[in-house]
């Protein structure tokens, strides 16, 4: 049985459609990218997943029962963290007081343990706001981690990255996830980092899944190559 | 040309200044409470302390002594803030900030007609705080009821500060007032955060107005109405979103507006209020963040 489920889930804001008819599992222990054009719902159904958002239709389930009675404050009992897409730190904080807040409703390692982790232990005392962002993206996953998660959420955790930035990313996500015993989903845009960590991936285009496969079978499926270059191709016909 | 200056007689002034500055701060720092946690300016906080002040009153004409009866009124205050939020502010809790002001200056009058209903308007008077004798230090005399209340006002701000700064519901307060959606999902209950933020508030009013009611004599339903406009003067010249600021700008106001009624002869007491009125529109003029405050920048 799948950690997380998602079955047939239809989110409509006014007359759009975000999310439309979208079912998905993640196995235990696995790291599942989530990846699509701009629009394609993954942050909506990020949204969906962790209360902030409720489905009009469809069912989403962790271990293997449902999560939409549960309100935002009590996901993370449940066991689900979050990041996200734009850093949602707390800037005038200290990064070891973000850290605490983390561990607010289950403090399941000490924050001085994730700290060293993800090497933050130097700017501990530090104010988040002043930090460089790569800096506050760690801060971000170190809150997420402090409430000992079975599932963690990455909304594009490379965005704003460099290069350099977003390979010792992946090797972190990878290494979170023995060390924290976890499950990731992640969305992200940065191909060579989801293709490189995921052991499945999932396509969204705009609101519907379109693909769903092992990260090489996937980038040779016509149906995402289309989907991809499809929204680009207004760009290349004026070129 | 300092020759003919009075300096003891400044320095008694200004410590008279800081104690009522003392007052204005411990109200400043409830309304940059309430500011922080929900970006509403409370228009009830004063009123409120006025209530607390008046329940205090009657627990003193039932036999209790001053502090039994000040310690009772904090804790009674803090519930009965906690309780006010539940009841009035939580149902337009996602509303507009106007919506939520406008809320508050109707507890306003809410509160100041039912005080004069439970209490007739007669003027009312207090037991005094402290002693009445003076102290001498320096060869000056100094009112030990200004020291008092000046020791009083910073030990509850400070405790506040510590239970900010080290209690882990205080930084699951702090984190909520920052950042509401992303505190959820670590688990904060907001909205309850909001309501313990008003019972702090209303904790701190009724520190203020307990230390204000026994100077004055004699005091009746409106006598909170100054304080809240000197808190607010204070609050604005130290910058509304910082506690330090709001302290710092009260006390500086209580010994600005103090010597400024004593040396200034034509202003004398009436223009007090005046004056600070002009404080709160230079700040706005000149450094609408105020001393210590943050410039918010919004993008439109």
């Amino acid at each position: 049985m799948a950690l997380l489920s998602v079955e047939h889930v239809t989110k409509r804001f006014g007359g759009v459609v975000a999310v439309e008819d979208v079912s998905l599992g993640v196995e235990s222990g696995q790291i599942a990218g989530l990846i699509g054009p701009n629009g394609a719902g993954k942050t909506t159904l990020f949204n969906l997943i962790t209360g902030l958002y409720r489905p009009d239709s469809g069912e989403i389930a962790f271990e293997g029962e449902t999560l939409l009675r549960t309100p935002p404050h009590r996901i993370v009992r449940r066991g689900v963290a979050r990041t996200f897409q734009n850093v949602e730190l707390f800037p005038t904080m200290t990064v070891l007081e973000n850290v605490l807040v983390g561990r607010h409703s289950r403090g399941e390692r000490p924050a001085s343990e994730l700290l060293g982790e993800l090497g933050l232990d130097a700017v501990a005392q530090r104010r988040t706001g002043s930090l460089p962002f790569g800096t506050m993206k760690r801060v971000e996953l170190a809150r997420a981690l402090a409430s000992g998660p079975r599932l963690l959420l990455l909304d594009e955790p490379a965005g704003g990255l460099g290069h350099e930035e977003v390979d010792e990313l992946g090797a972190l996500i990878s290494r979170i996830r023995s060390s924290f015993d976890l499950t990731v989903l992640l969305v992200e845009h940065h191909m060579n980092l989801v293709m490189g960590v995921a052991d499945r991936v999932h396509v969204l285009d705009f609101g519907r899944k379109i693909a769903e496969g092992p990260p090489a079978e996937v980038q040779r499926n016509p149906v995402v190559i289309e989907a991809y270059l499809g929204s680009e191709r207004p760009q290349h016909a004026t070129a | 040309m300092l020759v003919g200056v009075d300096w003891a007689g400044v320095a008694q002034q200004v410590v008279a200044g800081l104690s009522s500055g003392g007052t204005y701060a411990t109200l400043a720092v409830a309304l940059v409470l309430i500011y922080r946690a929900t970006g509403v300016v409370n228009f009830a906080q004063g009123e409120l302390a006025m209530f607390s002040t008046f329940v205090a009153w009657t627990l003193t004409r039932h036999g209790f002594a001053y502090w039994p009866a000040f310690l009772v009124t904090v804790l009674a205050s803090f519930a009965g803030g906690i309780a006010l939020e539940r009841a009035v502010i939580r149902p337009v809790e996602r509303a507009s900030v106007l919506t939520i002001a406008i809320v508050t200056i109707g507890l306003f009058f809410i509160v100041n007609g039912a005080a004069f209903w439970i209490w007739s308007p007669e003027v009312k008077s207090m037991p005094n705080a402290f002693s009445t004798r003076p102290i001498r230090i320096g060869g000056v005399a100094f009112a030990i009821s200004d020291l008092g209340i000046i020791g009083v006002s910073l030990l509850a701000v400070l405790l506040l500060w510590l239970f900010f700064r080290f209690t882990k519901l205080g930084l699951a307060m702090r984190a909520a007032a920052l950042n509401p959606e992303s505190s959820r999902l670590t688990g904060i209950r907001v909205s309850w955060t909001i309501a313990l933020g008003w019972g702090l508030a209303t904790a701190l009013g009724a520190v203020a107005g307990l230390m204000a009611a026994p100077p004055l004599g004699s005091f009746d339903q409106n006598f909170m109405q100054p304080i809240l406009l000197y808190a607010f003067a204070g609050a604005v010249l130290g910058g509304i979103d910082s506690a330090l600021g709001a302290v710092i700008g009260s006390l500086a106001l209580g010994v600005f507006l103090n010597l400024l009624g004593t040396y200034v002869s034509w202003v004398g007491t009436d223009l007090r209020q005046a004056a600070a009125l002009a404080v709160i529109l230079g700040v706005l003029l000149v450094r609408p963040a105020g001393l210590f405050g943050k410039l918010a920048v919004r993008r439109v």
